[in-house]
Parts: structure tokens; C-alpha cells; sequence
């Protein structure tokens, strides 16, 4: 780890004056996971600003129904609250189905979306990686592929985003609101804050520099039986070989997202249509363009039968 | 599927992988035999409560929690297994509230109360779940076991307050101390000598001996 | 103590605290954190620099150049050491690679430098500033690639079990060709690391030109001879102390990097250094299982009599290595005229491969035990019944010789009758309970007993107290408690009398812990120190042996009664237990029948455990509780070896990949259920003055094999590439529309 000089933030738009300003800053919230890099320096900021004094740790209605959901709300206060166990238990379910109580208790609702690729090229810095080290090279690609990305990807990176949170609320359509250092606030739809490798795999969301989330905002309850599928190699505490967020109305119309598959929370317009005609239609469009290996090939069965198991369990409680 | 690109280790040389012998480097972005000046450590003031007693330290800012507690405050019943969130041996209760020490930096604990193992009870006078882990025999090589009792009575906390898990059938419904599920909400300590099955009979007799829903 | 007749009646034989399920006497200590492990030692020094080891990022080549000038110019460093300030440094002859790298490499993240600094975070950081330049060289990462060219090579694992390079018995290709039922399988188990929690530590000290080392380690006196070996010091200057031992399954048996750099770095800093290794670097700075590809061959009789009997065994080591010898259960485990067992060894420029917990049967097991219950199906016959239909009471290869003692039926047999074997469906894929697909699996456990000379030091004081003082490691087996056992056993005294110390190397050298032979050797040294200490007193109070009795804390000698504090105060005794060839008398084995029943989900193919059960004929069990953990935790390590282990290995780089614990799965909790373990009441009066046997790495041989019978069963599908991952399933599995 670096030395870095560390700042306890009084004010959101301070704070991302702060970060755009200072060389090297970044924000810490809860710091699970940047840590976690720059212990192994695969995260290198000179300045920490802390920012859990900032009050983002409230989750209320919106005007429209909905709820906003505070950057800095805790994983576990957001999946135990009771209007999200209500309205969307599919963000409940994908919450518990993450990581372990202790890191759900520290980790927060921006810093979940903010979660880097677990790639273990990327882990290690002997080793080639363009989101690391732009231009560097991708040793993934030719290498142990097996949790890697079978759609989306590019020449330059393969890697996953490996939230469970995320792909819950990319099938809810959820908000992110955020400040910009000139004290300006803007709010991105979920669909748009994630981004695919493409050339620059460095690149990961929308934000800018200094733009600091502000809450998570979710629309009016969308009904429907929501659950979160997350298939993985032990039963607990391990990231996701795919997941699926699905919201089904009586009807069998619907909404599904994947997880552990691509770079970002994978959500496809003709896949959602494509519900009622069963897994097999639903997954084919998903995966219209997919690559995979011959490591990671086994994802796309995996998805299609993991999606027949919620639409069984689906049409069985709807009898 | 994508070309195979050599590692980050050739790029001060264009080397393909499988060449005889190729030259390749690792360096760090300093080359300079003095530090640059981002390079001097920083530190900070924090004061935060350790097991009932005020601590005030002056920290180098990339102290964690864990390594405050253990190299600072020679409280090292809170265990290092691994340093990055992946085991659970360095589970303390901050502010009523488990976490791993190792992934919190100690300045951001200003004004914080940390419960750690040794606040929990001692060799003449244990807790409940500590005689319950002696008794069902929930360790053996003792290493994960102050994270794992730290847990386990966080668990029981967690349940109390209604706090649902992955493995919850309804949502909506109050939460109990079925085996399934402190089998679940324990699964963020990892015991490598598989005491498991020990911990669970630990954990659910003092779930019943002091009326945690079962 | 030379033991070299079976035991007759003796003072454990009263079975007054042998034998019962005391809780471990360290339980307080390490329930409340008070245990310290080596890095934790600030009752021994208030204020050791940091170390930490700086790892090649090459797997293969040399340091064409390396530039240790801005690590030394940051804040904090008080010193580097690389090969080039090492001083003079030898490779024991235990290990293959050399500890400190220079200038060549021969493993990946082998330790090229330790940083020295006055904080950890600064030893941390300045790691990163060192500058290496290395020549890379093309290394052989593939064992696949060598399987069928690479030379037969024989070796002891270093933990008991061993074989010779090609052992034949009859004529195994005739009898094979002529038998009418017979299966040719392959099977293959990955590289698994032993992933213990505590990671390699150590604190070392220099005292003049004295060294003492307290760190984490399972073997005292290796620990010291290779110490003194690698440093090129005597003996005599070095002391290793391991009070507590964070686990170690093989990875601790022999000392690592750890040790050596913490005390180069101690002498070059010229203070006392404490190191760690840090997560990532366990998987390729240390040891690790090696992968095996094996092949066996069966052909039997209609009647299910095994005629003959093949197993092939290939893995990979750095060069002077040694392979895993998966076949040596395979020598002794089942009859059979016709056998040839063979351990092929390949080169890779791997991290080193080594002991762990159950070297060779672990992985031998999970292919043998598979490929029996393939026969059984071959022949139409039940898996319990086939086993037993070939079971052996002598070693197959010299039917001269018998079983020291032997009851795989009984385990067997009780198994079956207890975990409800009847209820199995022979027919594969038809249990179907909701998404889940339900079926049961068996396997024989089977692990040698070894037997090692061990000593200990037996003190009464003169308010009474016995104190035990032996090299003996607890790395979480329970040997403080059996000990105290044991002298409170001989010595007439309650528990709470007794004190232990361990894990010193100023103490007598014990058996120190491996192979599962800690338990009955060091208790046996413990039982012959309190022999003599009984002796001594008799012969103090002008009485024999035989006419004297240690009782309640008193000595009686007819109507005379002593207290032990009178008779014994202030008396010192120190013995071994030394053993005769009764070990090569007789064969000295550990058996089991490990039952396992899974749920494979329909759709996922994810496999859950749902039930488990051992039982295990092992000797006298010395004390069923910490007996019984050792089981269910090696029982649980065979879950994770059936069913996620896998140190995936980058064929280009040639380091394995996944090197922390969120990508190498270990079992959590969820994925273990209620684990039972039965003890067949039974003792072994060959194996020690004890009558135990080891049990900590029997709970673990067959679990995967069984486990591995149990998806089969479920499914109908049959995975032979270990570890059985959903991938492997998916597409096999029935459809589900």
C-alpha cells in the first residue's frame, strides 16, 4: 500500500472538489474492496477522502413512489429494510446472496456499484492487464477464463462485474444520483453507468472525475414475483458463475438481468419480450453475440437452465 | 476468442510467449534512489473505545483496524488470515456491528466502540459462546476461533433484530436460529480445520439457553 | 522405552482419563484469544522490525539485475536482503527449491528479497521498489503433456506412506486379458493447497551468533536440523519454538521462507525481525499438493473376486522432487492375485510440490475408490458387498505378512446399517426430492500407522504438580489435552495437575505432528517418561514396579499410602519410546467407511452435501472428542477436495492463478451438514503401549472418493476430472424444460 494522506469529507460537492483537484484522490466509503487493491497496489491513491460523514445513510420515499436510497446506506440495512423486502425483494435477495455479514455490514450501496473485477490477472500485478495498466496487454485472454465474461467483451479485456446488488437493480431500472465537483447533480439510469471494456476496459462507469454518488434512486414498486438466482461453485461466500434477476408477472411477461457474465449487469430488451416464450427463446437473445471459451462455454446452458428453474417455480406457485 | 497477449512483465521488451529466453523486467514506477516525495508516510490522529477502554494513537494513515488493534494495542486474539476480507478470522463487533478489521483503515474509526475477543470474556471468566465453542468442541487449531465466536454472537444479534439472510424463505417473516441458517450467516468465517459442524451446536445451544427464536 | 513386543495390560489399560471426551485444556486460552501464535509474540519482544518477502513474478529464468537502492532510500527501511547479502546459504536436503531465490528462479513468487522496515506498512511498500530485471526461461507448467513419457520414480511422501517405483506381483496383464469382467479408467485430482489459517510466521532472534525462531511450525527438531542446514550454523545455536500452530495439514511440516528470511533479515538489521507471509503468497511461495493423473485397471471374476488389479499414478515435481504416491493404499487395500502399481514422475517448473494431510492416499483414494465402485456397477454387484467380497487380512503383495489388526468390514458394515444403505437405489438418477436429484455414496478410508521414536520430559514438583515438557506440536489436533491425558493416566492424578509444554525445541524431540502419527507417538513417549518416573519412585521407595499404584494422587504400596508430591517432588525423568520392527512385522493400517449423500440441484448442477458419516476403526481413541474433530474437520477438507479445490495452474505463465482464498474454495459453512463419526471400540496392543492408531488423516481418505460415488448416484453421470464443478455436470444432466 502507498502512503496516502487522508481527509475525513464535511460536504458533498467539498468532497468532489476535493477528488477532482487533488492528483491521485479517491473516495473511501465503506473500503472493502479498495483496500483490499491497494494492498496489493493494484489501487495507488495518494489521497483518501473519507466521506462516511457525509449523512447519505438514509433511505426514504420518493415523490414518485419510490425510494432513494442513500450512497452510503449499508449493504445489510438496505437488503433488512422492510419497504426493500416488500417491494423489492429481488435487491434483498441479490444483497444477502453477496459476500458475507461482515463485509455486507461495512460495504455501501455506491461502493457495491463501484466493485471491481475479481479477474485474477487484474489481482496480480506481475501480470498483464489493461485495466490496470492501460496497454499492457490482457492475460486473461489465452489464460484461466473460466469466470470470465461470455458476452460484451473485447479484445482488451474479458472480465466480469461482479456485483449481485447491481444486476438486481439494473432489472429494477434503478437511478444513480450523483454531485460533480461544480456542485452540479445529474442522475444516470442504471443502464447507463456501467460501461463494456471496449478499448478502454480502465474505463468502468459514467462517472467523471471528482463526481461523488449521492443515493440510488428506485422507481414506484414494479409488482411482479422478483427473484435473484446466483449460481455458484460452494454454497455461500463466493462470487457469482452467473446470476439471474428476474422480475415475472402473473402473466409470464417480465424482466430478467445476468450477472457473472459480462462487464456490466447484462439486461436485453429482446430477451425481456422474448419471457413468455421460455428460457430457451429468452437466453438465445440474451447471448446473441456471445464468445465464450471453452473454459467459460458452460454459462450459457447454465443460464438457460437457471432460468427454467425460476420460470418453473414461477408457473408452480401461480397455479 | 482473443489472441493471447504476453504478460505485463514484457512490456519493456517485445517478447512472444514461448521464446527461449527473453529479457523482462518488473520495476517500480520510482527509479530514483530517493523517495519521491508522495512516498513519505502520513499519519493521523484517531481515538476510538477498545473494549470498554478510550485508545488515542497516532497512526500511519495505511494502518488497518486489524493491524492497530494487534501491532498497536497487543490485542491479538483479533487473527490475520488472510488481510483481504476472504476469512473472517479478524471479525470484530464495531458499534454493535461485526466487520473485518483487515479491510477498515483505523483513522476511519474516530469515536468508534470496537468489541473485540478479549472483550468478550477471558480464560477465567468466558462468555457464554466462548464455554459453548470449549464445549462442543468448535476449533481445534484456535486460529479462526476469535473471529468465529465474534460472529457467532453478532448472528445471534443479527437474528434478534429480524435481519433476514440468503437462505430466509420469507422475506417478510421473522428470522430464526435454524442450523441452515447460522450455517449461512456464518459462512464469512472460514474454519480450514472444519470445525463446523461443532460451531453450528455451539451456536444454536446458546441460541436456546437465551431464547433466540428457533 | 523400546517397545518391541505387543502391549500387555498397563496403567492406560484402567482407562480412568484416557479414553474419555475431555475438553481440550487450551480451550480457554484460544476461546478468548488469548493463545499466541508466532507473529503475536510481544511478551517476547516489544519491538521487531517488519519483514516482508518480495516474490519472483517469473516462474522460470534468472535476476539479470536487481536494485534494491530506492527500497533501501524509503522511509522506514532499515535493510534489504537479496541472495547477494544472504551470507553463506545451503538447501537442506528436505527441501527441493531453495527458500531464497538468486540468481536463479525456480518457482514463481519464490522469495527473491526481504525488505527490513520499522513498520509493516513501510516494509510493505518499499517491497514494491525494488527493481528486478529477469532473464525468463521456458518452463514445463503441463502435467498432461508428460503423462505416458514421464520415468517411474518410487518415494516415501515424507509423511508414511511411500512405494516403489513399479511394483508387480503374478502376472497382472495375463490375468487381466483372461478376466471376463474388467474396467480401464482415468481419473484425475488438481493441485490443492493446504490453505491453513494462520499464515507461515515467524519471529527471529539473534544472540550473538544464536539463533531462536518462534514461528509456526509442525515438526520441532526438522525445523531446527534444517534451520541449522540452510543457515549453515550447529545445530546447537538454533532453537524453534512453536507454542501454537494455526494449522498445517503438510504446509508446516518443514520450514519455509518465512523462517529462513526473517532470520537473514534479523542478522542483517542486527534486531529482532517478524514475518509474514501475506495470503497470495502461500499458493506459490510455499508447498502444495501436486495434481496426479492416475489410471487404474481392474478385472474380476463373475463372482466379484478382483484377479487382478493395476494402478498408474503421474505427477509433477520441480526437478529432485518427489510424486505423489497415489498408489500406495492401492498395495494393501484389497486382494488379488495379479497387481501392478507404478508412480510415474514428471518435471515441472511448478511451485514445489509436498506433503499434504494424507500425501498419496488422499488423492490415490478418490481414483481408487471411484474406479471399485465403477467395477461394482460392472459387475451388477453392491458397492458395500463387493468391497468386502475382497477384502484382505494380509498384505496382498506378502501374504505372510498380516494386519497388525484390521476391521474395514466392520466399518462397513456398521456404516451401512447406521446411515441407511438399504434405502439406497442402486439405479442412478431416480431420487428426486423437489429440484433436487438425491443420491448416496460409499468409500473404504485407509492411512498407514506410523510409528516414530518420541521422548518427553516428566517433572513432579514438590507441591505436586506434574509437568510434561515434550517437542510435540498441537496444530489443533488436541495433543496438549492427550498428553495431560496420559500423564494423568499414569501418575494417578487429576487433569487439572497436570501441565503441558510443547512446540520447544529445548524440550525432548517427540514425534512432532504429521502423517496422523502425533498422537500415538507422543503420547507414547509421554507413557514412557511417566514409566520410568513410576520406576523411580518404586525403586526411591524401596519397592518394584508392579507392587507400587498411582492412585487419586498418592502412590500405594500396600497399605502404604504416599502422597505423589512426597514420593515424587522434585524428581526430573526423561524417556523415549523407541520401536522395534514390530512395523515391519506386522502392517499397522487405520480403516474406515466414509458414507456421504448429496443433493445435485436438477437445474444448476450444484452440488450440496446433505448428510456424512464416518466410522472408522483406528485403535483406542484417546480422547473421542478431539478425536471425533479431527475426523469431521477431515471430512470437511474431503468435501473440498471433491467438489471445489482446484490450484488452477496458467499453462503460459506457469503459477497457479487463483493464489487468495475468494478464488481458491475452501468449504464454508453452508456447505457442510451435520457430520457424524463413529469410533469401532477396538485397540491395537502392536501399534503402541497406547493400543492407538491415528485418525486425523483416515476422517479424510475416501471422503472425496465417496462423495464423488454419491453425484453418480444422483445423476447418473460420472465425473472423472476432480473437482466435480457444476461445468462438468451442466450439460450431461437430464433436460429440464
Amino acid at each position: 500500500m502507498k502512503p496516502f494522506t487522508y481527509e475525513r469529507a464535511t460536504s458533498p460537492a467539498g468532497a468532489a472538489a476535493a477528488a477532482a483537484t487533488a492528483p491521485g484522490a479517491k473516495f473511501i466509503a465503506g473500503g472493502t474492496n479498495l483496500l483490499d487493491l491497494m494492498k496489493l497496489q493494484v489501487e495507488t491513491p495518494s489521497h483518501l477522502i473519507d466521506v462516511n460523514g457525509l449523512g447519505f445513510d438514509r433511505i426514504e420515499p420518493t415523490p414518485e413512489g419510490g425510494l432513494r436510497v442513500g450512497a452510503l446506506v449499508r449493504n445489510t440495512d438496505l437488503a433488512a429494510d422492510p419497504r426493500v423486502r416488500r417491494d423489492y425483494a429481488v435487491l434483498s435477495r441479490a444483497l444477502l446472496a453477496g459476500a458475507s455479514g461482515q463485509l455486507r455490514n461495512k460495504a455501501t450501496t455506491a461502493g457495491n456499484l463501484l466493485q471491481r473485477t475479481r479477474c485474477p490477472y487484474f489481482y496480480d500485478t506481475n501480470q498483464a492487464c489493461n485495466k490496470r495498466r492501460p496497454g499492457s496487454g490482457c492475460a486473461a485472454i489465452g489464460g484461466f477464463t473460466r469466470g470470465h465474461a461470455v458476452v460484451g467483451a473485447s479484445e482488451q479485456c474479458i472480465a466480469t462485474h461482479p456485483s449481485d446488488m447491481a444486476v438486481a437493480m439494473r432489472v429494477l431500472d434503478v437511478t444513480v444520483e450523483t454531485v460533480r465537483p461544480d456542485g452540479s447533480t445529474r442522475a444516470i439510469p442504471i443502464a447507463d453507468f456501467h460501461r463494456l471494456p471496449g478499448d478502454t476496459p480502465d474505463v468502468e462507469t459514467a462517472l467523471t472525475k471528482g463526481e461523488l454518488i449521492t443515493a440510488v434512486v428506485l422507481p414506484k414498486p414494479v409488482g411482479g414475483r422478483q427473484t435473484y438466482a446466483k449460481v455458484r461453485d460452494r454454497a455461500s461466500y463466493a462470487f457469482a458463475l452467473i446470476s439471474i434477476a428476474a422480475v415475472i408477472e402473473p402473466d409470464g411477461a417480465g424482466r430478467v438481468a445476468l450477472g457473472g457474465v459480462a462487464h456490466k449487469p447484462w439486461r436485453v430488451a429482446a430477451a425481456d419480450a422474448a419471457l413468455p416464450q421460455g428460457a430457451k427463446a429468452v437466453t438465445e437473445r440474451l447471448f446473441a453475440d456471445a464468445h465464450p471459451t471453452t473454459e467459460n462455454r458452460f454459462k450459457l446452458p447454465l443460464v438457460e437452465r437457471t432460468l427454467a428453474a425460476t420460470l418453473a417455480e414461477h408457473k408452480a406457485e401461480a397455479a | 476468442m482473443y489472441e493471447a497477449v504476453d504478460a505485463e512483465l514484457s512490456r519493456r521488451g517485445v517478447l512472444a510467449v514461448g521464446a527461449a529466453s527473453m529479457a523482462v523486467s518488473v520495476a517500480p514506477a520510482v527509479g530514483s534512489a530517493r523517495p519521491a516525495p508522495e512516498l513519505q508516510p502520513s499519519t493521523a490522529h484517531v481515538a476510538f473505545e477498545v473494549n470498554g477502554e478510550r485508545q488515542a494513537l497516532e497512526l500511519d494513515t495505511r494502518t488497518t483496524l486489524l493491524d492497530a488493534l494487534r501491532e498497536h494495542l497487543h490485542l491479538t486474539g483479533s487473527k490475520k488470515g488472510c488481510d483481504h476480507g476472504q476469512c473472517g478470522a479478524c471479525t470484530v463487533i464495531v458499534d454493535g456491528r461485526r466487520i473485518n478489521s483487515c479491510l477498515t483503515l483505523a483513522v476511519m474509526h474516530e469515536g468508534s466502540r470496537v468489541t473485540t475477543i478479549e472483550g468478550l470474556g477471558s480464560p477465567g471468566r468466558l462468555n457464554p459462546m466462548q464455554a459453548a465453542f470449549v464445549k462442543h468442541d468448535g476449533y481445534q487449531c484456535g486460529y479462526c476461533t476469535p473471529g468465529q465466536i465474534c460472529s457467532a454472537v453478532a448472528v445471534l444479534d443479527e437474528i434478534r433484530a429480524g435481519i433476514p439472510s440468503h437462505v430466509s424463505a420469507d422475506l417478510n417473516a421473522p428470522s430464526a436460529t435454524t442450523s441452515d441458517e447460522l450455517r449461512e450467516r456464518m459462512s464469512g468465517n472460514i474454519c480450514r480445520c472444519g470445525a463446523y459442524s461443532n460451531i453450528i451446536k455451539a451456536m444454536s445451544e446458546v441460541a436456546e439457553a437465551s431464547g433466540t427464536p428457533a | 522405552m523400546k517397545f518391541d513386543q505387543p502391549a500387555t495390560t498397563n496403567p492406560i489399560d484402567q482407562l480412568k482419563v484416557i479414553g474419555y471426551p475431555h475438553d481440550r485444556i487450551d480451550g480457554p486460552l484460544k476461546t478468548t484469544g488469548h493463545a499466541p501464535y508466532a507473529y503475536e509474540r510481544h511478551d517476547i519482544v516489544a519491538d521487531p522490525a517488519y519483514g516482508f518477502i518480495l516474490g519472483s513474478a517469473i516462474a522460470k529464468g534468472r535476476i539479470a539485475s536487481i536494485d534494491t537502492g530506492a527500497a533501501l532510500a524509503a522511509p522506514g527501511v532499515l535493510k534489504v536482503v537479496t541472495w547477494k547479502e544472504a551470507g553463506p546459504l545451503a538447501k537442506s536436503k528436505n527441501h527441493t527449491a531453495h527458500l531464497l531465490a538468486g540468481p536463479e528462479v525456480e518457482h514463481y513468487d519464490q522469495a527473491v528479497a526481504i525488505v527490513v522496515a520499522d513498520s509493516f506498512e513501510n516494509a510493505r511498500a518499499a517491497a514494491k521498489l525494488v527493481r528486478i530485471d529477469y532473464q525468463r526461461e521456458p518452463g514445463r507448467f503441463d502435467l498432461s503433456q508428460q503423462v505416458g513419457r514421464a520415468p517411474p520414480k518410487g518415494a516415501s511422501s515424507g509423511e508414511g506412506s511411500g512405494s516403489e517405483p513399479v511394483d508387480r506381483v503374478g502376472d497382472f496383464e495375463a490375468a487381466y486379458a483372461s478376466a471376463p469382467v474388467k474396467i480401464d479408467r482415468s481419473y484425475s485430482t488438481p493441485d490443492q493447497s493446504h490453505s491453513m489459517m494462520e499464515p507461515h510466521a515467524t519471529l527471529a532472534v539473534w544472540n550473538g551468533d544464536r539463533l531462536t525462531v518462534w514461528t509456526s511450525n509442525q515438526m520441532i527438531a526438522w525445523a531446527v536440523r534444517d534451520l541449522s542446514e540452510t543457515l549453515k550454523i550447529p545445530k546447537e545455536n538454533v532453537r524453534v519454538v512453536s507454542t501454537y500452530v494455526g494449522g498445517g495439514f503438510g504446509a508446516k511440516l518443514w520450514i519455509r521462507s518465512d523462517a529462513v528470511m526473517a532470520a537473514l533479515a534479523a542478522r542483517a538489521a542486527g534486531r529482532p525481525v517478524k514475518v509474514a507471509l501475506t495470503r497470495p503468497q502461500i499458493m506459490n511461495n510455499t508447498t502444495h499438493r501436486p495434481a496426479t493423473v492416475q489410471r487404474i485397471r481392474l478385472g474380476a471374476g463373475h463372482d466379484g473376486k478382483i484377479t487382478a488389479i493395476a494402478h498408474e499414478s503421474w505427477s509433477g515435481d520441480l526437478p529432485g522432487g518427489k510424486p505423489e504416491t497415489s498408489v500406495s493404499q492401492t498395495k494393501l487395500l484389497y486382494a488379488g492375485a495379479n497387481r501392478l502399481t507404478a508412480d510415474y514422475l514428471a518435471t515441472l517448473d511448478l511451485p514445489e510440490g509436498n506433503a499434504m494431510r494424507a500425501p498419496g492416499e488422499a488423492p490415490g483414494l478418490m481414483a481408487l475408490e471411484v474406479a471399485m465402485d465403477e467395477m461394482a456397477e460392472a459387475l451388477g454387484q453392491d458397492p458395500i458387498a463387493f468391497r468386502i467380497l475382497n477384502d484382505t487380512q494380509v498384505d496382498p503383495e506378502k501374504p505372510g505378512r498380516a494386519f497388525s489388526h484390521r476391521n474395514l468390514i466392520g466399518c462397513l458394515e456398521l456404516g451401512a446399517d447406521r446411515f441407511g444403505w438399504s434405502r439406497r437405489n442402486p439405479r442412478p438418477g431416480q431420487v428426486r426430492a423437489g429440484r433436487w436429484l438425491v443420491g448416496m455414496g460409499v468409500a473404504a478410508g485407509f492411512r498407514n500407522n506410523l510409528l516414530m521414536k518420541s521422548a518427553a520430559r516428566v517433572e513432579v514438583t514438590r507441591d505436586g504438580r506434574v509437568v510434561v515438557s515434550t517437542d510435540m506440536t498441537d496444530i489443533g489436533t488436541g495433543s496438549y489435552t492427550i498428553i495431560a491425558q496420559t500423564a494423568a493416566e499414569m501418575l494417578g492424578v487429576p487433569m487439572e495437575t497436570v501441565t503441558v509444554n510443547l512446540g520447544d525445541s529445548s524440550f525432548p524431540a517427540s514425534s512432532g505432528s504429521g502423517g496422523q502419527w502425533g498422537g500415538n507417538n507422543s503420547t507414547a513417549g509421554v507413557y514412557a517418561a511417566c514409566q520410568k518416573m513410576r520406576d523411580e519412585v518404586a525403586q526411591k521407595l524401596g519397592s518394584n514396579s508392579a507392587d507400587i499404584h498411582f492412585e487419586g494422587g498418592q502412590v500405594q504400596m500396600g497399605d502404604r499410602r504416599i502422597p505423589l508430591a512426597e514420593a515424587a517432588g522434585g524428581m526430573s525423568v526423561e524417556d523415549a519410546i523407541e520401536y522395534g520392527d514390530l512395523g515391519k512385522t506386522y502392517q499397522q493400517s487405520t480403516f474406515a467407511g466414509h458414507f456421504v449423500e448429496v443433493g445435485v440441484d436438477a437445474f444448476t448442477g450444484e452440488v450440496r452435501v446433505r448428510r456424512m458419516l464416518a466410522v472408522c476403526a483406528a485403535g483406542r481413541i484417546l480422547n473421542p472428542k478431539s478425536a471425533r474433530s479431527q475426523v469431521i474437520g477431515a471430512m470437511t477438507m474431503g468435501v473440498g477436495a471433491a467438489l471445489m479445490e482446484d490450484a488452477v495452474v496458467d499453462k503460459r505463465i506457469g503459477y497457479f492463478v487463483n493464489h487468495d482464498l475468494a478464488e481458491y474454495h475452501v468449504p464454508v459453512h453452508a456447505d457442510i451438514p451435520h457430520q457424524e463419526v463413529i469410533f469401532l471400540d477396538e485397540t491395537d496392543p502392536i501399534s503402541s503401549p497406547m493400543k492407538a492408531k491415528g485418525v486425523g488423516e483416515l476422517g479424510l481418505c475416501g471422503v472425496g472418493a465417496a462423495v464423488s460415488n454419491a453425484v453418480y448416484n444422483a445423476t447418473g453421470v460420472r465425473v472423472r476430472d476432480y473437482p466435480i464443478t457444476l461445468d462438468k455436470l451442466i450439460e450431461r444432466l437430464p433436460e429440464v424444460a
